[in-house]
């Protein structure tokens, strides 16, 4: 039996009902999207820190929130699973963590080549080798250019609106696109946090498939020599340009998703004290130390301001660069090794040797913010033995 | 899906193309057509960029003659050989990331059932013997232990064609291809006897050579797959290109595996024998 929940507006569920506080995990945070999100089908495979919200989402199944559910037998199988369900035209979720994400690796560019809005959850984690299940997101710049949308959550308040608010954007007819919603893994996923839900018995319109830009693969549309996922591998000058069109196609909807991302996430990221000259910039959990450093900072008299970003793909770049116009330092910490937070912000922005990239940490080693508060004071007295 | 979502409104019917109405008016949409009736009807699939005497172009062929509704069947592939013709059939065809097809099949198959529950959509994988066999294996095993209801049918020409003729699970063994330079070490793998013990209802392995085989075997194995459970059909389909005999030899050297080694056989549970009966004519 299905759970009877109102369909009420998107535009009311996701911006203007009344919320309640909750005392939840960043995986409870998850399930409660989901319960709200009038979700068709989702699949699960095990993944730590991944697998407590898919457990959640199985016992939704069983209280008759979805309509089907199941374990997969890899994640490369669930991705693909999952593909196969969302060409069938419904609403689908999964989740997964670090090599997970990478096991699964080429379905990604699948979905987005599919036009598919399908909306996965990452609980980032580290990748071997050597192995680390503790939180840590070099995943994400493996993703970058796969054509996905990219969130970064920086609680679980972050954690539950962006999944919500996923589906809405992924199924615009001029994005539709699949989006991933990352949280750094244990940090947001495994802590308690107050967290503002609208009513359970809410749920968002149905997915409409027939409002895709491509056709519904359910043989419901004639059926002329049409193959659904694009075959343009014949070699001639008519497939590359057809194939290269495609994807440009793809990077377009990307953009013209920047509008529907400011009206539902409130912008693409978020600063506090706009006119300063420091900044931090960060997304993910790094964000939340970095409020930490910049109360730590504030104490010796140095004044600084904070950029989150939250939207990964498309990148905040017009609004970056608006931002540290004046800017004379701006420091990225990150929860990865490779640092690839400050390497977008030094591709987007001009005299790119403002950008500091670190204090980054990695293999389980947390983010104290006296850490990024250390980083910003050296740079201010010139000391020089962090210079790259 | 419903036969006024093809028939075009005789206001326009001029304006398309000629295939499109040779397809409406003689094709087998919504008027049972099989193997037996082929060169009287339009096929959903009459053209292809296979190489001469490709037999799995000649597989395709049959399947696509033997579907018992392709106005509502969904195929789903895997880049390969089998692509090229699949591509152009007049159906929903999908093909996505090597060797996943199980998987997106799997997903498809309850999608289409939670949207159209009072209505059956066959979901048909049609892939060669690399996909099924080798990198996408493990897909295909789970999908039949779940219990999915779906059909697999391996076009299974025994070498990667559509790479250059490298050695697949499914090559015999001592046979010298790409890959192989001394031969393959050891033999063909046994899928077949792998899907009776794996979770599939129904299994018939078949030749290019015995049309009114395959189209048997695969009316009976997407029959089934609606209600029991899932099926299997391995067709053998020798390729001219890489297992190097001439092109107008491919049924010869059909009939000869099927002597030899590619003998017919047909498994089925004792469910899946009680269904037909009461529900096959």
């Amino acid at each position: 039996m299905m759970i009877q929940q109102q369909v009420v507006d998107a535009e009311y569920l996701l911006l203007q009902a009344e919320r309640k506080m909750a005392f939840i995990t960043g995986s409870e945070a998850v399930a409660e999207a989901i319960k709200r999100a009038n979700v068709d089908m989702a699949i699960a495979y095990p993944i730590t820190p991944q697998s407590e919200s898919m457990h959640l989402i199985g016992d939704l199944y069983a209280q008759g929130y979805l309509k089907d559910y199941y374990r997969g037998e890899n994640e490369f199988a669930v991705m693909a699973g999952i593909h196969g369900a969302s060409l069938g035209g419904g609403r689908v979720f999964t989740a997964t963590s670090g090599p997970g994400t990478l096991r699964a690796m080429e379905m990604f560019p699948v979905w987005a080549g599919s036009r598919q809005p399908v909306v996965c959850a990452f609980m980032c984690r580290g990748i071997s080798l050597p192995p680390s299940i503790q939180p840590e997101n070099i995943e994400m710049s493996m993703l970058l250019d796969t054509g996905m949308l990219m969130f970064h959550a920086e609680t679980a308040q972050d954690f539950f609106d962006m999944i919500l608010k996923a589906y809405i954007i992924a199924e615009q007819t001029e994005v539709h696109l699949p989006v991933g919603v990352f949280a750094d893994g244990f940090l947001v996923t495994h802590t308690r946090d107050q967290v503002k839900l609208p009513p359970e018995n809410f749920k968002l319109p149905a997915y409409t498939p027939e409002s895709a830009p491509v056709p519904v693969f359910d043989m419901e549309t004639p059926p002329m020599r049409i193959t659904r996922d694009p075959l343009l591998n014949k070699s001639n000058y008519i497939s590359y340009a057809a194939n290269a069109s495609w994807h440009q196609e793809i990077l377009a909807a990307a953009d013209r998703a920047r509008k529907h991302i400011d009206h539902y996430l409130g912008g693409l990221l978020e600063v506090v004290d706009p006119d300063a000259k420091i900044f931090i910039a960060a997304s993910g959990t790094a964000v939340s130390q970095s409020r930490e450093a910049l109360k730590l900072i504030e104490k010796k008299g140095v004044k600084a301001g904070l950029i989150k970003i939250k939207s990964i793909r498309p990148f905040p770049k017009d609004e970056l660069v608006k931002i540290t116009e004046h800017a004379e330092l701006i420091v990225v910490p990150e929860f990865n090794a490779g640092g690839w937070l400050a390497r977008e912000i030094k591709s987007v922005i001009d005299n790119n040797s403002r950008v500091i990239a670190g204090p980054r940490v990695f293999g389980g080693m947390t983010l104290p913010p006296e850490l990024i508060a250390k980083e910003i004071m050296q740079r201010l007295r010139g000391g020089s033995e962090y210079v790259e | 899906m419903s036969n006024r979502i093809i028939t075009p409104v005789a206001e326009f019917e001029d304006l398309l193309p000629d295939d499109y109405k040779d397809l409406i008016n003689n094709g087998p949409f919504f008027e049972k057509k099989s193997i037996e009736d082929l060169g009287s009807f339009k096929e959903i699939i009459d053209d292809h960029p296979h190489c001469a005497g490709c037999g799995v172009a000649l597989g395709i062929r049959l399947v696509a003659a033997a579907l018992p509704s392709p106005e509502d069947t969904l195929i789903v592939g895997t880049p390969g050989c089998s692509f090229f013709g699949l591509s152009q059939t007049a159906l929903n065809y999908s093909t996505t990331a090597f060797g996943n097809q199980n998987a997106v099949a799997s997903g498809l198959k309850r999608m289409l059932k939670i949207r159209y529950p009072e209505r059956t959509k066959d979901v048909v994988v049609v892939v060669g013997d690399g996909g099924i066999a080798d990198i996408g294996l493990d897909l295909t095993l789970h999908s039949w232990f779940r219990g999915e209801k779906i059909s697999t049918i391996m076009v299974d020409n025994e070498v990667y064609g559509n790479t250059g003729g490298q050695e697949s699970g499914m090559s015999r063994q001592g046979k010298v291809l790409n890959m192989a330079p001394n031969g393959k070490l050891f033999p063909k793998l046994p899928i077949f006897d792998m899907a009776k013990i794996s979770g599939c209802v129904y299994a018939a392995r078949v030749t290019v050579a015995s049309p009114a085989k395959v189209g048997m075997t695969v009316r009976k194995a997407i029959f089934l797959a609606r209600e029991v459970g899932p099926t299997y059909v391995q067709i053998y389909t020798p390729c001219p290109t890489n297992l190097k005999f001439p092109p107008n030899q491919t049924l010869n050297i059909a009939k000869e595996a099927e002597k030899d080694y590619y003998s017919y056989e047909e498994l089925m549970t004792p469910e899946a024998k009680d269904y037909l009966e009461n529900n096959l004519k």
